[in-house]
């Protein structure tokens, strides 16, 4: 790179000693930008449903309202985009997955979310259980807006935000790793920010 | 034919500002120099990037507002007032700064002269900026085509290019304004959003099988399509060129 | 219909980073319902990458993922690809 442009900074902004929690090659940013796979989903609550499914004896599904009743938490995170944006001490609430996954039995060690549009992101099992997962309805106080995910997304933040699912519907526990919509297509398998596992081979 | 052509790989060049011009209060033209440019057709567009001193980059398009016209390439830019990039173009730029380029990009969204008419052209804000490269060649080759410019804008005060147009005018070529949110005192011209009526009136017809060129903010070029479908154009007819939630 | 939906147009520029020749004009099928459009009219989403869909019934068509030195082109959702040479 050698050709500066005078006097371009660009939109992030300064990290004030916030650097330890900013991964390698990230920006930091007060913004919230929409990023999307494909058109946004608009599944009526009426409609909308939450399952588990795959690799288990018996299948789980929530309703909306049976989602709702379930005992849910605020998580403060920060979270990473691969795209190099870094947003820090984002609000949310939502159902841990641990809640969601209580008392089942499963010899499945991978998870397959998957979403209104067709989305899919995988995860080994061990990713989203132990307190590092959650299925969030609410950002910033406010119910999810359409266009970053709701009525509820996947809430992964350890790792990059792609393997947490806008519009999720559900899991599907399965027996070996399936790489999804992003893993195919040059996206790193497990992207782990904090050693920049962004593309295959990285 | 140009478009046939293996062209080759495509570089980031550097471009100087020659020239700044203000349009209208959000929108100005900034002409670059950019040496061995190879010519374009209208309709095309630049890649530009910034690079900050610690490297980081920001990318965006932007139409050649300018027919060829040797190494001088012409860009309309609106300020966003949350854009990234535009801002920098519109604040920051004097003559003699340098940014970098990559083009001339583009084949679908072309129209040139030696295709001819009838040529229908609908434009929402700064979605004109192409569209105007297409008149300034359109005129530039002494072409009558018959040509229906439609233009959807906020207010008199935002339609870009507007003293220019007006010279534009006649030979073939009818320019009709739509003035969206506020209109000058005894305006009788169209003073609401584009619809399939108002696409009816101004025409040219489906059954004079124009070349037709819709381009603006995404949810602009999807009403136009969809009336331009509506009212019988055949839908390959119909290009789009769409640049986003707001503006270019 | 999304707001932030651009078309093919806008990575008129990547595709030529690759393809020696011009890819808005060239033609792709779409296997989900077998409309033909050209590259230009394809419906484009910014996610973590770029994904084309057909404007019929969104299926999606190409992904694109670049980083500094590779690019990932997955053509899934096109039976076939008419480019003019």
């Amino acid at each position: 790179m050698s050709f500066v442009s005078r006097g371009f900074r660009g939109r992030r902004r300064e990290s004030e000693g916030d650097a330890t929690r900013i991964p390698p090659g990230q920006y930091l940013t007060d913004d919230y930008p929409v990023l999307s796979a494909g058109p946004t989903p608009h599944t009526p609550l009426d409609r909308w449903d939450f399952s588990i499914v795959g690799e288990l004896d018996e299948p789980r599904r929530w309703s909306w309202e049976e989602f709702r009743a379930l005992p849910s938490e605020e998580v403060t995170v920060d979270i990473h985009c691969v795209t190099k944006w870094s947003k820090l001490d984002t609000v949310w609430q939502g159902v841990s997955v641990d809640t969601l996954l209580d008392g089942l039995d499963t010899a499945a060690e991978y998870v397959v979310q998957y979403s209104d549009g067709g989305y899919t992101t995988n995860l080994p099992l061990e990713d989203v259980t132990g307190g590092k997962a959650w299925v969030v309805f609410d950002y910033d106080g406010e119910p999810l807006e359409a266009e970053h995910g709701g009525p509820a997304r996947m809430l992964v933040p350890h790792l990059y935000f792609w393997k947490s699912a806008k519009w999720v519907r559900g899991l599907r526990l399965t027996a070996a790793d399936e790489p999804g919509f992003w893993e195919v297509n040059g996206y790193h398998n497990y992207g782990d920010p904090w050693q920049e596992q962004r593309y295959w081979g990285d | 034919m140009a478009g046939a052509a293996v062209l080759g790989r495509l570089t980031w060049r550097i471009a100087e500002v020659v020239d700044i011009v203000d349009e209208t209060p959000r929108v100005k033209t900034i002409a670059f120099d950019v040496p061995d440019w190879p010519g374009h057709r209208a309709g095309q567009h630049v890649d530009v990037r910034l690079t900050a001193e610690d490297g980081y980059q920001a990318q965006r398009s932007y139409s050649i507002a300018s027919a060829a016209g040797g190494t001088r390439v012409e860009l309309t830019v609106e300020r966003l007032d949350d854009g990234e990039v535009s801002p920098y173009l519109t604040d920051e730029l004097r003559p003699g700064d340098r940014i970098e380029l990559r083009g001339p990009v583009g084949g679908y969204f072309v129209w040139e002269p030696s295709q001819g008419g009838p040529l229908l052209l609908v434009a929402g804000g700064s979605g004109v900026v192409p569209l105007m490269a297409m008149l300034r060649a359109r005129d530039a080759a002494g072409s009558d085509a018959e040509t229906r410019l439609l233009f959807s804008s906020r207010g008199w005060d935002d339609v870009i290019y507007r003293d220019e147009l007006e010279r534009l005018h006649g030979d073939g070529l009818r320019i009709v304004h739509t003035l969206t949110r506020s209109q000058p005192p005894g305006w009788t011209g169209y003073a609401r959003r584009l619809d399939a009526h108002m696409l009816a009136e101004v025409g040219p017809s489906p059954t004079e099988t124009p070349h037709v060129y819709a381009c603006g903010p995404t949810p602009f070029v999807e009403a136009a399509a969809r009336a331009l479908v509506e009212l019988g154009h055949e839908p390959h007819s119909v290009k789009t060129e769409r640049f986003g939630p707001t503006g270019g | 219909m999304d707001a932030r939906m651009l078309d093919g147009n806008a990575v008129a520029g990547l595709l030529r980073e690759v393809f020696a020749v011009e890819m808005t004009t060239a033609l792709g099928t779409c296997n989900a319902c077998g409309a033909m459009e050209a590259v230009g009219a394809l419906h484009v989403f910014r996610g973590a990458g770029i994904v084309m869909r057909c404007p019929h019934c969104d299926n999606a068509l190409v992904t694109i993922v670049k980083d500094d030195t590779r690019m990932w082109f997955a053509f899934t959702g096109v039976r076939t690809l008419q480019i003019t040479v």
